[in-house]
């Protein structure tokens, strides 16, 4: 994997909502080609703004957020026209809502909400769009037996690898996860992060991961970031901030979670 | 449409009690500015102060603001109903404009400058000299896949329309083949989508390189869009799975017509049916100059109205 140039960089974003208060504040790093990073947190924290201003859905009041858009190098996200940056949004990169209802079309097939995102660029062989979206389930292990059945007849954990399927199949550069696993039972989580480790893997995608589960980050994640009250107090790769925690806050994260 | 009648004229309707058309001179002038607006750019829905009208929502009162806008005193209106001008919607708008506008009516599609019609573009070509007014229930083609008003303007604004094709996908996915039959969305100007208003499927290839002006008055939700003469007009579809119209078996029962689109009529209570045109007018030309459907008789002996049982 090359670590030439970055893919994403973030250079002191912070995001101060109507009212004064904080969302975020000064956020800085880099996120390169193949990368996973996980930013943990507790609720308020400003994760979710965070992650917001990052996929363009939030234009952050100080700081830049750049992507790397090909042969122009990278390019500040807010800078672009609004069609180019959904554009972007849709075909270079995806969003893994915590509840798969925000990020799936329930009246929709599964097959049909797998395929959208190949019909927006311009995809109109049916047959081709099928073969694609039943490949996809395939890969996020749903029975091509349910490729005609609305999201709705599925269960959490499916509608979750759904919602996977259908982001990847543009094979984006970079994928966005709000707390993926939120609301899943505990084997059910298991075999969903088991089976994201093994696409991101696979397909060399960079992904920034929110959560508030250590777990998750522990097995998705190569770098971690530890935020508290808007700010990033820790830094570093995954299993030196999880085993050896410098700030009091990330200490106090760590060994909140109950050895099993 | 020929002299324009300014406010100035104060052209009265027939029975005095009415501006003339029934809509006043602001409101016409406020319509037809969004009818420049919606020529210019084929397909846009552009946004219209649409007004109460003396009938519920769902009874053609864009179709008819827009009508109002543009009839002329030497004007001549048909307004057809589901093809037909002897229907309920038909007849009360044509006696509307009758009657606050004292305009010349017909059931002839030939005879008419204005057409008003509500699910069926006439089977007649249409001339550079007509103009055809739709009444749209639905202005919005992606309504049904994203609810939300913001983004489907955007959607239009960036002419991201990969959803249309997400409810193509569906159809298929589902039945096999598209099963979408009435408002069956159109590329027009290789630019916009647009809902051609509920008329069935078998319609949309009239639209393409029209000579007549084609407008779209949405009452309800107070959108006027149009389609000038002689535009592009593409039916969406797949590669593999390509646009195609409803064929239909049998000739019309009355006029023996083929390649005209047929409604199913039933004639007992023992299952006997029979197709004839939906167009009352195209179907009646036809029997007039001699033409005999194989269900003539049979028609005949129910009183079937239009046949020659018919005691009209």
């Amino acid at each position: 994997m090359t670590r030439s140039e970055p893919l994403m960089e973030a250079a002191g974003v912070g995001h101060i909502y109507a009212g004064g208060q904080v969302g975020c504040e000064d956020v800085s790093f880099r996120l390169y080609p193949g990368e996973v990073l996980g930013i943990v947190g507790e609720s308020g924290s400003g994760k979710s703004t965070l992650l917001s201003c990052l996929a363009g859905a939030l234009e952050p009041s100080s700081g830049q957020v750049k992507f790397d858009v090909g042969r122009q190098g990278l390019r500040d996200v807010f800078q672009l026209s609004e069609p180019e940056r959904r554009l972007l949004m849709r075909t270079e990169w995806g969003i893994v809502r915590q509840n798969p209802r925000d990020g799936l079309r329930m009246s929709v097939s599964a097959g049909g909400n797998v395929g959208e995102r190949l019909m927006a660029v311009g995809e109109r062989h049916y047959g081709q769009i099928r073969d694609q979206a039943l490949d996809w389930l395939g890969r996020v292990e749903i029975a091509a037996d349910r490729v005609d059945h609305l999201p709705r007849t599925f269960s959490g954990g499916m509608q979750q690898r759904v919602q996977i399927a259908r982001i990847l199949v543009s094979r984006p550069r970079l994928v966005f996860m709000d707390e993926p696993t939120g609301g899943l039972d505990v084997s059910v989580q298991a075999r969903l992060l088991d089976l994201l480790r093994g696409l991101v893997r696979d397909l060399g995608v960079a992904a920034v991961v929110v959560t508030h589960d250590l777990a998750v980050v522990r097995l998705l994640s190569d770098r971690l970031m530890v935020m508290r009250h808007g700010r990033v107090v820790e830094h570093g790769l995954t299993d030196r901030v999880l085993d050896d925690p410098q700030h009091p806050y990330s200490q106090l994260l760590v060994s909140s979670v109950l050895q099993a | 449409m020929t002299a324009p009648i300014t406010a100035g004229d104060a052209f009265h309707s027939i029975d005095g009690s009415y501006n003339f058309a029934y809509l006043d001179e602001q409101t016409k002038r406020m319509i037809r500015r969004t009818l420049l607006k919606a020529i210019a750019i084929p397909g846009y829905q552009a946004p219209f102060g649409g007004r109460e009208m003396p009938m519920a929502y769902g009874w053609g009162t864009g179709g008819i603001q827009v009508t109002a806008s543009i009839i002329g005193v030497d004007d001549c209106l048909k307004v057809i109903d589901q093809g037909a001008d002897d229907t309920t919607n038909a007849v009360s708008i044509r006696r509307f404009f009758k009657r606050v506008a004292g305009v010349a009516v017909t059931e002839a599609t030939a005879e008419a400058t204005i057409i008003q019609t509500r699910h069926r573009i006439p089977e007649a070509p249409l001339t550079e000299d007509q103009i055809i007014v739709y009444q749209v229930p639905q202005p919005e083609p992606l309504r049904k896949l994203e609810p939300r008003e913001a983004e489907t303007r955007k959607m239009h604004a960036y002419s991201e329309y990969g959803l249309m094709h997400v409810k193509l996908y569906e159809d298929i996915a589902r039945h096999g083949e598209i099963t979408t039959t009435y408002d069956y969305p159109v590329e027009v100007n290789a630019r916009h989508v647009m809902a051609p208003s509920p008329i069935p499927k078998f319609d949309n290839p009239k639209m393409q390189m029209m000579p007549a002006l084609q407008l779209f008055g949405a009452g309800r939700e107070k959108r006027i869009y149009a389609i000038p003469p002689y535009t592009q007009v593409r039916s969406l579809d797949f590669d593999d799975h390509p646009f195609a119209v409803q064929t239909f078996d049998t000739p019309c029962g009355l006029c023996d017509a083929t390649g005209v689109f047929l409604d199913e009529v039933i004639l007992d209570d023992k299952g006997d049916h029979m197709f004839v045109c939906s167009d009352s007018d195209h179907c009646k030309g036809r029997r007039q100059a001699g033409h005999v459907g194989p269900r003539a008789a049979a028609a005949a002996r129910l009183g079937f109205p239009g046949s020659a049982g018919d005691g009209a």
